[in-house]
């Protein structure tokens, strides 16, 4: 039996309503344990006073740089006491999920009994950032709760101006949409940055992420400073049997409205089947025996829309891989950037095509390690370096698939562009 | 023997491999899978090219949970499913089962224990959830408590699949974002300049650093009452908090002057039209634990209009790109204010350049 409750009449409004309740979780932990009696009255000084009142610090395992995100309480009493002493100490230990976030039951009742010995019961599944977060323990038992963690086969996440802690969708494991196995690309960026995510040394954060294709369901576009998303070179797949099937349930109302009208290049046509064109970028689906819904591959942005309606019906082609685009971060300081599309293509199906993006990872780290100012993401640091000299410096080169638009502006001096041009053409020369 | 304990060396064995978390159906047909359909709202239905069939089942939780609750979530699935678990960015838990004959009373167990069946499709799913008071150094707010109030009003917008397409909410505790770009977003506004404890910036803050977060230049070294200092160019500071965290003294939360504002139309789907930014819509409104009644409001009055009016497949920022945001305000009802035009860098591009104007 714990200690006695503080009176919570903010947090007791939550426990209404049909949704869970983290308060009702967090009173279940406060039966047995001072430290949760102690949160919950914290968190209502918070309510009642409308303020946060946890600072940071300087709390670690041994090792390690980061992973650990340190609190200690601000409310005080009149002698520098802390009011809620059992709550004094509030830190989170950040843990690397598996990719996809899979779990058995054993592993998630392993982590509550870690938490529950040495923590206080809470842990969120999952931070922004992908983490588990263990949250609620002290300075003292926080090594004693990482060495039982770091025993299971998990490691700490990133936190600081550090490689941060990924995601990758479920992907290969469950979606037809998965375009690489982003759980081994995940697997291999990641562990090849390790020293950089424990032992913070970079000028700001660097965050990967891994989705499967351009549904992005891994946000990796505004949300990684390198976004892996996965794409395919070949035609979209067909099943004549389950375009049929779609179509008799859906119609043909519900095929033009929904699906030709909102293909964003218009890459899609209703044809009679026998006057469907015959060039090997085009690929067709039946709808019934008299016509069918024909797809010019060379228009096709590989946006997913179509796919997302006719599941099955049409399918992401086999040459198959990913794009990098690079950059994306959120509001501050100089507002929010989407990442830049840098590498249109790689392949990503061997143990060498992961080597390559490992490869194109760390030139991006090691130029933004040198170049990027205090505190400055990668996408404010090419917004103020301009994109070609990112370029260049990592090895990329140009691509007008890089762009929306060219230049609309006519600052900026050309005196190089025979030697430009003589350098195109001589790529082009090498690679017939 | 304590001391060797003590001399423990980390393993930095880094991401483990998922193979073995995975349910043995998901492995077995890794990167074969053919389609999917959702029998029900909260139920995923995978075929594979092997003849394979899983079926998941998704369910909301609290996100912040506590142990007894993880347990209780590890009995269903082995009581009722097959053992593996997997959980959503959004934090759901998908339950996965290659028999279709669990499926129901797993539903049914799920709902009996208080976690709703839900968030697939067509639905508004789950909140990207944030940290806020219960752990975040910085917050404006709570997120806990916002995304509990916000999703026991939208509980059955969460269980059916009613609006036109699926439904992102993000909170954010400042404006950071952590929550991230999302169809309807929730984010603290401060609303005045920080209030600077003097007595404490020259022991606590790196100056040069706390200057050069700001992003108007508004922040420079001054000596106050003797001691060295910052101050701020109120005329300039746009009341961002980009101080804030660095230099604690110069505090940016208010009970009363930070407020909260509305953002609608963000997507990260390259889905139709290329991935989009959100857009603010609504602020000024009041911080007001433990419900939030004033934002939850707003919010509920937006998804209204956008399930009555938006067709088909249209993400909010779709429906918006069709009627234009004349009509969203007009529809909304919410008040279009001179603080909506944008004047940042690259503003020009969001003004409209053109005489398309619908009447």
């Amino acid at each position: 039996m714990a200690k006695p409750m503080h009176p919570t009449p903010n947090l007791d409004q939550l426990e209404t309503g049909p949704w869970p309740s983290f308060v009702t979780g967090l009173k279940r932990l406060a039966k047995d344990k001072d430290y949760v009696v102690d949160v919950l009255g914290h968190l209502e000084h918070s309510y009642q006073t409308r303020k946060g009142y946890w600072k940071g610090g300087t709390v670690g395992v041994r090792g390690y740089g980061g992973g650990i995100i340190p609190r200690f309480t601000e409310i005080k009493d009149e002698a520098g006491q802390p009011v809620f002493k059992d709550a004094a100490e509030f830190h989170t230990l950040r843990v690397m999920p598996p990719p996809g976030m899979h779990y058995d039951t054993a592993t998630l009742r392993q982590f509550c009994d870690i938490w529950d010995k040495y923590g206080s019961g809470l842990i969120a599944l999952h931070g922004q950032s992908g983490d588990i977060m263990m949250q609620g323990c002290t300075t003292e038992n926080v090594q004693k709760a990482w060495d039982e963690i770091n025993e299971m086969g998990f490691d700490l996440g990133g936190a600081g101006p550090a490689v941060r802690t990924s995601m990758s969708c479920v992907g290969a494991a469950r979606c037809e949409q998965s375009c690489y196995d982003e759980a081994k690309a995940h697997k291999a960026v990641i562990n090849s940055f390790l020293d950089d995510i424990h032992r913070p040394a970079l000028p700001y954060k660097f965050k990967f992420k891994f989705s499967g294709c351009g549904n992005d369901c891994m946000n990796a576009i505004q949300r990684s400073d390198m976004a892996v998303i996965g794409t395919w070179r070949d035609n979209i797949r067909t099943d004549d049997e389950l375009g049929k099937k779609w179509f008799a349930r859906h119609g043909m109302n519900e095929l033009i409205n929904d699906v030709v009208s909102r293909c964003p290049t218009k890459a899609l046509q209703i044809k009679d089947a026998g006057a469907v064109r015959k060039d090997a970028h085009i690929s067709a689906v039946a709808l019934d025996g008299k016509q069918c819904l024909e797809i010019d591959n060379k228009d096709c942005v590989r946006c997913m829309h179509c796919i997302n309606v006719m599941t099955g019906a049409l399918a992401p082609g086999k040459d198959k891989g990913a794009s990098i685009l690079v950059g994306g971060k959120s509001h501050l300081k100089i507002g929010g950037l989407m990442g830049t599309l840098v590498v249109p293509f790689m392949k990503l199906e061997t143990e060498e095509d992961r080597e390559k993006l490992v490869e194109l990872a760390q030139s991006i780290i090691d130029f933004f390690a040198e170049n990027a100012l205090e505190h400055e993401r990668t996408g404010e640091m090419i917004e103020r370096i301009g994109l070609v000299n990112f370029l260049e410096g990592i090895g990329l080169d140009v691509d007008a698939h890089m762009i929306n638009t060219p230049r609309t502006n006519p600052y900026v001096r050309t005196d190089g562009w025979d030697e430009e041009v003589a350098k195109i053409e001589a790529r082009k020369k090498a690679a017939a | 023997m304590a001391e060797a304990q003590a001399l423990r060396k980390a393993v930095e064995c880094g991401v483990p491999d998922n193979d073995k978390y995975m349910h043995p159906t998901l492995l077995k047909n890794r990167g074969n899978w053919k389609y999917h359909d959702r029998p029900r709202p909260g139920v995923l239905h995978h075929v594979s090219h092997s003849g394979d069939q899983v079926w998941s089942v998704r369910a909301g939780t609290q996100r912040q949970m506590d142990t007894h609750t993880i347990r209780k979530l590890c009995d269903i699935a082995e009581q009722y499913a097959e053992g593996f678990v997997r959980f959503t960015i959004r934090s759901n838990i998908e339950y996965i089962v290659a028999d279709q004959k669990k499926v129901d009373p797993l539903i049914a167990k799920l709902e009996g224990e208080g976690f709703p069946v839900g968030g697939t499709g067509n639905s508004v799913t789950m909140v990207a959830h944030t940290q806020g008071w219960l752990h975040c150094d910085i917050p404006g707010t709570d997120a806990s408590g916002v995304v509990k109030s916000m999703m026991d009003q939208l509980y059955d917008e969460f269980k059916n699949e009613q609006m036109p397409n699926r439904v992102h909410l993000s909170t954010s505790c400042c404006e950071i974002n952590c929550g991230g770009q999302a169809d309807l977003a929730v984010i603290i506004q401060h609303t005045k300049p920080p209030k600077i404890n003097h007595d404490l910036v020259a022991n606590v803050c790196e100056r040069p650093a706390v200057v050069a977060r700001c992003p108007v230049a508004a922040i420079r070294p001054a000596l106050v009452n003797g001691k060295p200092s910052l101050e701020v160019d109120e005329k300039k500071c746009i009341c961002c908090g980009a101080c804030y965290p660095p230099c604690p003294p110069m505090q940016i939360n208010d009970p009363e002057h930070s407020k909260l504002a509305i953002w609608v139309g963000g997507k990260n789907s390259n889905a139709r039209g290329k991935p989009t930014f959100m857009k603010m819509v609504a602020s000024g409104l009041p911080n007001n634990a433990p419900r939030w009644p004033e934002v939850n409001e707003v919010v509920g009055r937006i998804l209204r209009t956008y399930k009555a009016d938006a067709r088909p497949w249209e993400r909010m920022a779709d429906w918006i790109d069709r009627i234009g945001w004349p009509r969203f305000f007009e529809k909304t009802g919410l008040p279009f204010t001179k603080y909506l035009i944008d004047d940042w860098r690259g503003s020009r591009a969001n003004l409209n350049a053109s005489n398309h104007v619908r009447f």
